[in-house]
């Protein structure tokens, strides 16, 4: 789960890590009515979406009166802005940060996020503050500093000195630097987060670092735990369709083919897209149905699958491991009533009682229902009904 | 011959009477494994299933001689079950449970190798041997016995692979779900070399998934380490970035993790790789020289 700018920035104020002063704001007459709270004579305005490269998209304004703040706040509200994250169609925006202007001096990356290899979080920082990190890592990736920070032990100022020295800091800015570094690594572990990243980190004028940027990603199986971080949750920033299948313990992601999908487990489910892909098709979605496959579910998950206009078939496939085949294609059979499903059905039943769930499906007598002996039959007989249809 | 467990491994259930403690439990005694006992604190000295409870995973220890706890405890507590199971001298903790927190992990982790003890999971099928002693979820009857051991961050895809294996007419010595959370126990290059010197294992399948580098690692070492035949698939070849394709650590984030960067540096090893998941029996059969 992720979260806003203005939220992470929230969570940053909390433990001291230092960022410019702002308010949200959700219309133009709040926008300027922040502007005038803040005081001074140079304000940023910024569109709040869960995406990065905002600024590229022309969702991040200067304005040097409330006059011009009043007029960038009703141009980028209710904008669809696009950004390379967005995809073409561009998120709307629904609500505008106003910060203070900062005297930038210098712009640094610093972000930190689990490291799988070393099963610890680690901090990274670099020189290269306001570009895209993958680039760096991509082009240059000795400008990029990183150290592992073991959990048992936490942050050490060795850590913080290793960052300090590698980007270059003066002498007099170490301990300022730590201080910042330090707390920004009690946010993390405190919130149960996955990632943190402040692009750019700014040194102003006076010798100051401040988050200029924020953003957060949290663990979400530790969400239960976090009811701060719940309530931060802005539902209007995901796609509909997958939070529904989630109320349902389903777990769906919408992609951009013809051919719908409905699984048993996460990795056969991707396993499943990639037999289509193979055999010539396009997937229309990852559907991960869970163990049970109950008649509800399978219902549920027709009529998400059917919510996408360009799904032209079907294909089920599902390895009954402790639950039973012909229990699942009974369930199929009901839920084909639960939902119209107007779409040819391909079936592939596997593992106990395969065998009777296959004469189940196919003595139904309903004719867009279609059993499959395999994985590779079954692909290959939804691929084509895709491309009949 | 087989890798880790066999018929006369000693299993405790830790989360014994809960509800799918008990399912689960019972499939696994049924399959023939030996569970000896469980732990649900507050119920010890009760019997369940014919086996006895006990307060605290030292007393089972102490009581039964187990060697190896499967744990089905819910998310919350599952840190705490690993680091009590370590405490008390468990070589080996199965770990079913899915919806660990990433955090809780890192510190059982930890906790458990300054222990010496391995662990398979969070969020997995579990661990099979063949007709001998299966310590998980899988439906047994699939996991015929032979000579092809398997490796999978994938629990349908194991299903999957295992009955292509065995309709092959091949069979399984050992079958692994290390699971696909972001940090797990026991992986493809502390299994492989495990494998390599199992004389009864004639060729390894090891499932992948989008995400980490774990499969990268073991490419690397197959290189070097592995003589024996590895058929390989990963799954995710057409999943998009940035998206978590249901198990937590399945996601491709920028430009790393990808299907197809994994497929390549597996095949830069002499490992046969395949593109279809369908394809997995097949390639099995090819190496096996059928």
């Amino acid at each position: 789960m992720n979260i806003h700018e203005y939220q992470a920035k929230e969570l940053f104020k909390k433990y001291n890590v230092p960022t410019p002063r702002g308010h949200i704001a959700f219309t133009p007459d709040e926008a300027v009515k922040a502007a005038q709270e803040l005081g001074g004579n140079i304000w940023v305005v910024k569109a709040q979406i869960h995406a990065g490269g905002r600024g590229l998209g022309g969702g991040v304004k200067l304005a040097k009166s409330t006059s011009e703040v009043r007029e960038l706040a009703s141009q980028i509200l209710g904008m669809q802005l696009v950004t390379h994250q967005t995809g073409p169609e561009g998120k709307l925006v629904q609500k505008v940060y106003i910060e203070e202007g900062a005297d930038i001096k210098k712009e640094y990356y610093l972000g930190m996020v689990l490291d799988r290899a070393s099963e610890m979080p680690i901090m990274m920082a670099s020189t290269e503050g306001g570009m895209e990190i993958e680039e760096v890592a991509h082009k240059s990736p000795e400008k990029i500093i990183k150290v592992a920070i073991d959990p048992l032990t936490g942050f050490q100022g060795f850590h913080g000195r290793k960052l300090a020295f590698g980007l270059g800091l003066a002498v007099e800015e170490i301990n300022t630097f730590i201080k910042f570094a330090s707390a920004l690594y009690k946010v993390y572990m405190d919130h149960d987060a996955e990632m943190i990243e402040i692009n750019p980190l700014i040194k102003t004028g006076d010798g100051k670092f401040l988050a200029l940027d924020a953003k957060m990603g949290f663990d979400n199986n530790a969400l239960y735990r976090q009811s701060q971080v719940n309530e931060m949750r802005d539902l209007s920033e995901e796609e509909p369709t997958e939070i529904e299948a989630g109320k349902y313990g389903l777990s769906y992601i919408k992609l951009d083919g013809d051919v719908g999908c409905m699984v048993n487990g996460a990795g056969l489910a991707m396993g499943t897209m990639d037999t289509i892909n193979y055999e010539g098709g396009k997937p229309a979605n990852f559907l991960d149905v869970g163990g049970g496959a109950s008649a509800e579910t399978v219902a549920k998950g027709f009529e998400i699958i059917l919510k996408d206009p360009n799904v032209k078939a079907i294909f089920v496939n599902i390895f009954g491991g402790i639950v039973r085949c012909d229990r699942v294609a009974n369930g199929i059979l009901e839920a084909t009533k639960l939902t119209k499903v107007d779409v040819p059905v391909i079936v592939r039943l596997d593992g106990t009682n395969a065998a009777e769930a296959a004469d189940i499906l196919n003595n139904a007598g309903i004719s867009n229902i279609v059993a499959a002996t395999d994985l590779a039959d079954g692909a290959r007989k939804a691929v084509a009904a895709a491309k009949g249809a | 011959m087989s890798i880790l467990v066999n018929k006369d491994t000693k299993v405790i259930v830790q989360g014994f009477t809960g509800k799918e403690g008990s399912f689960h439990a019972e499939q696994c005694m049924a399959y023939g494994t030996k569970i000896v006992g469980g732990v649900t604190p507050g119920k010890g000295g009760q019997e369940h299933l014919g086996q006895p409870v006990f307060n605290t995973v030292s007393d089972a220890v102490a009581s039964t001689g187990a060697t190896v706890s499967m744990i089905f405890v819910p998310p919350a507590f599952v840190a705490d079950a690993v680091m009590e199971a370590a405490d008390a001298g468990i070589e080996l903790a199965v770990i079913i449970t899915e919806g660990a927190p990433v955090k809780d992990m890192m510190y059982a982790k930890a906790y458990a190798t300054k222990k010496n003890m391995m662990t398979i999971g969070p969020n997995c099928p579990g661990i099979i041997t063949a007709d001998e002693c299966k310590i998980g979820i899988m439906p047994g009857f699939i996991f015929k016995k032979g000579s092809v051991g398997l490796i999978s961050k994938s629990g349908t895809l194991t299903y999957e692979s295992a009955n292509q294996v065995v309709k092959e007419g091949f069979g399984i010595t050992t079958a692994v779900g290390i699971g696909g959370d972001p940090i797990i126990g026991l992986s493809y290059k502390q299994l492989l070399p495990m494998f390599e010197a199992d004389p009864e294992t004639k060729a390894i399948v090891m499932i992948g998934e989008i995400g980490g580098d774990l499969e990268i690692q073991a490419a690397e070492f197959i290189k070097h380490n592995i003589t024996k035949p590895v058929v390989a698939f990963i799954a995710g070849q057409t999943a998009p970035k940035g998206k978590r394709m249901g198990h937590a650590g399945a996601i491709i984030s920028g430009s790393a993790g990808t299907a197809q960067e994994k497929m390549a540096a597996l095949e830069a090893a002499g490992v046969k790789v395949v593109v279809s998941p369908a394809d997995i029996g097949k390639a099995v059969a090819e190496v096996m020289g059928k």
